[in-house]
């Protein structure tokens, strides 16, 4: 008579059970219809990053980095990839990018549309907010028995799993950066008959961009923390070797795992942040789309005004005077 | 001038239960009973107005007076709880959302308080906007925005983002933005705000001087009695959701309808207000070669005057004959109206305020008032225009002792 379950014991652990033998049995097809694009991603870009040679790599990080968020960013990050190289885990970094790309590709596809429905629909946030809640306050391990359940272990599932943690961050950035524009703008937009398509795509989304940025990278650091415990599920990379250390007692061996984790987590945030960062104020910027920035293109031409540098120099207070019209 | 935008009957509730505050409205409830009895907030409460081709149609009030919603409703960025709203004398309550998005796209278009530029797009690029959601080719969107940036004096700035600009020049650029799609009807919410006095005064003399060119429709809000009278050809004093009065400046000021538009008129300058055409008499003048002394005397005596003004053949002043000139010119045996004709006399254009003739006012002589080709209008007493300057409605003190 010390327990309540003395009097009643409530079956759930074998209802869960029953619920879950049932779906994997009924469900097979539906699961493998998710595994299978996932699959596809991680072998082709894992694939492509153990495929091209390593100083390739460390050279387009560079100018990724160099591009994106500056000339330090750029020189850390080179030196921080050959450190990892000369730890002797290069391929298990690159997996581990393979990984956290491929769940922050995943994340963007699910993640982008939801954000976007939310930041425009007070009904649909609210039935997702309670989601997303759960989602974020369920411990990164629980995520993992019904994923094990559903999708068997190996990197495939270890993928998922990390997509489904990684994910609630995007979607509430998202959300919150479409709400934060300012009202005034909204309606001005509408004003000139926006339809909601255009309304979206010319004011919302472009003044949401810096916000849904910082959800992107909180959504990649999340990534690179869940590759980690998806060891535990079989996933590979720099965490299984960190899993190893442990296992084995082996602190050296768990050190320099988590140290490679931490130089590329590192890259990323800088790299993720930069790119939420749009300058949108003096004179006039040379015109190009991040992508082009990201790659180090030229500006498009015709890209520079010709009134270029003389009104730079000049403050707005001064040059304004009435106008000639 | 035909009607643009008509107003009728137009109700705008916030609120969880529009229908009941709707029904308490009709009962003539006030707006505090229905925020007491229902919860709802009647914003605007069924207004009606005529607003014709071309003018600029002030609307006036506090903040809280309902007429940013009542704006809003004419372009139904908000739904109105009821009423109709007639563009051109088309129903845009009664159509459906793509017709109101086309009716966006190319009737009307919109100013803003805080000037609501897109500040991810450049000076052009926010002067296109209108355009490009009507799906113009580039080329030919981008050289409308230039056309409409020369208007408002922005061309050089064309490529420079909002964030460079100072705010009378971003407002300009929402006004260019406004006008780049050629709408007939410009809806101005506050526009003028936000800006300092020095600049808000230069941006209210360039919408006149624009306004001469380009003949909008304009709907325009205001809490500045100044500005309202300043721009308005007619002005609607709203006051919790209601109009309360609907007229040209000069009918506001002489004759307010009630005790509220009594309060803003009190500290104008009233010589600002009226012009010389609406207080001007009309007295016919004399004219050169037609009328003789005799004549002139007589017509002295039916206007009980002592002078008049003589004109030409077309009706160009040429000067004044007095009472006591005539009879001098009498005793002198001159018998042409031309001898007796005093020609040092002030005149003024007819759309002059009276502010403007203080200084011809000393001399006590009539001043002629002159139409735009120069033609005799009017004549105008120096006691008149004092008199105008005075408000009709009794001074503060005396007004609330009376019961």
């Amino acid at each position: 008579m010390s327990d309540p379950s003395d009097l009643f014991l409530l079956p759930l652990e074998d209802w869960i059970q029953t619920a879950v033998e049932w779906v994997v049995a009924n469900w097979r097809p539906v699961f493998q219809a998710i595994r299978w694009p996932i699959s596809y991603t991680l072998d082709g870009l894992e694939a492509a990053l153990q495929g091209i040679p390593y100083l390739v790599v460390v050279i387009a990080m560079f100018a990724i980095a160099w591009r994106t968020a500056g000339w330090r960013t750029g020189v850390f990050s080179i030196a921080a990839m050959l450190f990892i190289g000369f730890l002797g885990l290069w391929d298990k970094a690159m997996t581990t990018l393979a990984i956290v790309f491929t769940a922050v590709v995943f994340c963007v596809i699910v993640g982008l549309p939801l954000g976007i429905m939310a930041g425009r629909s007070d009904r649909f946030w609210s039935w997702l907010r309670p989601v997303l809640d759960v989602m974020q306050t369920t411990p990164s391990f629980v995520y993992l028995v019904p994923v094990v359940m559903l999708f068997g272990i190996g990197t495939v599932p270890g993928v998922i799993a990390t997509i489904i943690f990684s994910l609630p961050p995007l979607i509430r950035l998202t959300n919150l950066g479409l709400r934060q524009v300012r009202t005034e703008v909204v309606e001005a937009g509408l004003a000139f008959g926006s339809t909601r398509w255009q309304l979206l795509k010319e004011v919302q989304f472009p003044l949401a961009l810096p916000t849904i940025m910082a959800g992107l990278n909180q959504t990649l650091l999340l990534a690179m923390v869940m590759s980690v415990i998806a060891a535990m599920i079989g996933a590979e990379g720099l965490g299984l070797t960190v899993l190893r250390g442990i296992g084995r007692l082996d602190v050296g061996l768990a050190a320099i795992g988590g140290i490679s984790i931490a130089l590329l987590a590192i890259i990323l945030d800088r790299v993720t942040q930069a790119l939420g960062q749009a300058r949108r104020d003096g004179p006039p910027v040379e015109r190009r789309s991040w992508l082009a920035m990201t790659l180090g293109s030229r500006p498009r031409p015709g890209g520079t005004p010709a009134t270029g540098e003389n009104d730079s120099s000049r403050g707005p207070s001064e040059r304004f005077s009435k106008g000639g019209g | 001038m035909p009607v643009k935008v008509r107003a009728e009957r137009l109700s705008k509730v916030f609120g969880d239960s529009p229908g009941a505050a709707l029904e308490m409205l009709d009962g003539g409830a006030s707006k505090d009973e229905i925020l007491r009895e229902t919860g709802n907030v009647v914003a605007v409460s069924e207004v009606r107005f005529d607003i014709e081709e071309g003018e600029i149609f002030m609307v006036m009030g506090l903040s809280g007076s309902g007429k940013s919603t009542l704006v809003r409703c004419l372009n139904r960025l908000i739904e109105p709880t009821c009423g109709d709203v007639l563009i051109d004398g088309e129903n845009i309550l009664a159509v459906d959302e793509g017709r109101v998005r086309e009716l966006r796209r190319t009737k009307m278009s919109m100013v803003f308080q805080h000037f609501a530029l897109f500040p991810h797009k450049s000076v052009r690029e926010n002067v296109e906007f209108g355009l490009k959601i009507r799906g113009a080719a580039p080329a030919e969107r981008g050289a409308a925005a230039l056309d409409t940036l020369r208007l408002v004096g922005l061309e050089d700035w064309a490529e420079h983002y909002p964030a460079s600009l100072s705010g009378g020049m971003q407002q300009r650029v929402g006004l260019a933005r406004a006008l780049a799609t050629d709408p007939g009807i410009l809806l101005m919410d506050e526009a003028f705000s936000a800006l300092d006095p020095l600049i808000r005064r230069d941006m209210q003399d360039e919408l006149l001087d624009l306004q001469r060119k380009v003949r909008k429709t304009i709907v325009f809000i205001t809490h500045d009695f100044h500005e309202a009278l300043k721009l308005g050809d007619r002005i609607a004093m709203m006051r919790d959701g209601k109009i309360v009065q609907v007229g040209p400046p000069e009918e506001i000021v002489s004759r307010p309808a009630d005790d509220y538009v009594v309060d803003f008129t009190r500290d104008i300058d009233r010589g600002r207000v009226f012009s010389c055409a609406s207080i001007m008499r009309k007295i016919p003048p004399l004219q050169l070669g037609k009328d003789t002394l005799d004549t002139a005397t007589r017509r002295m005596r039916q206007e009980s005057r002592d002078a008049l003004h003589v004109v030409d053949g077309e009706g160009r002043p040429r000067g004044i004959v007095h009472a006591g000139a005539i009879a001098r010119s009498v005793q002198a045996g001159e018998p042409d109206l031309a001898d007796a004709l005093l020609d040092g006399f002030p005149t003024t254009p007819e759309t002059a305020r009276i502010a403007d003739l203080y200084t011809m006012c000393g001399d006590g002589l009539p001043i002629a008032v002159l139409d735009s080709r120069g033609a005799y209008a009017g004549v105008l007493m120096p006691l008149d225009i004092l008199t105008k300057l005075t408000p009709d409605v009794p001074d503060p003190g005396t007004r609330r002792a009376m019961p």
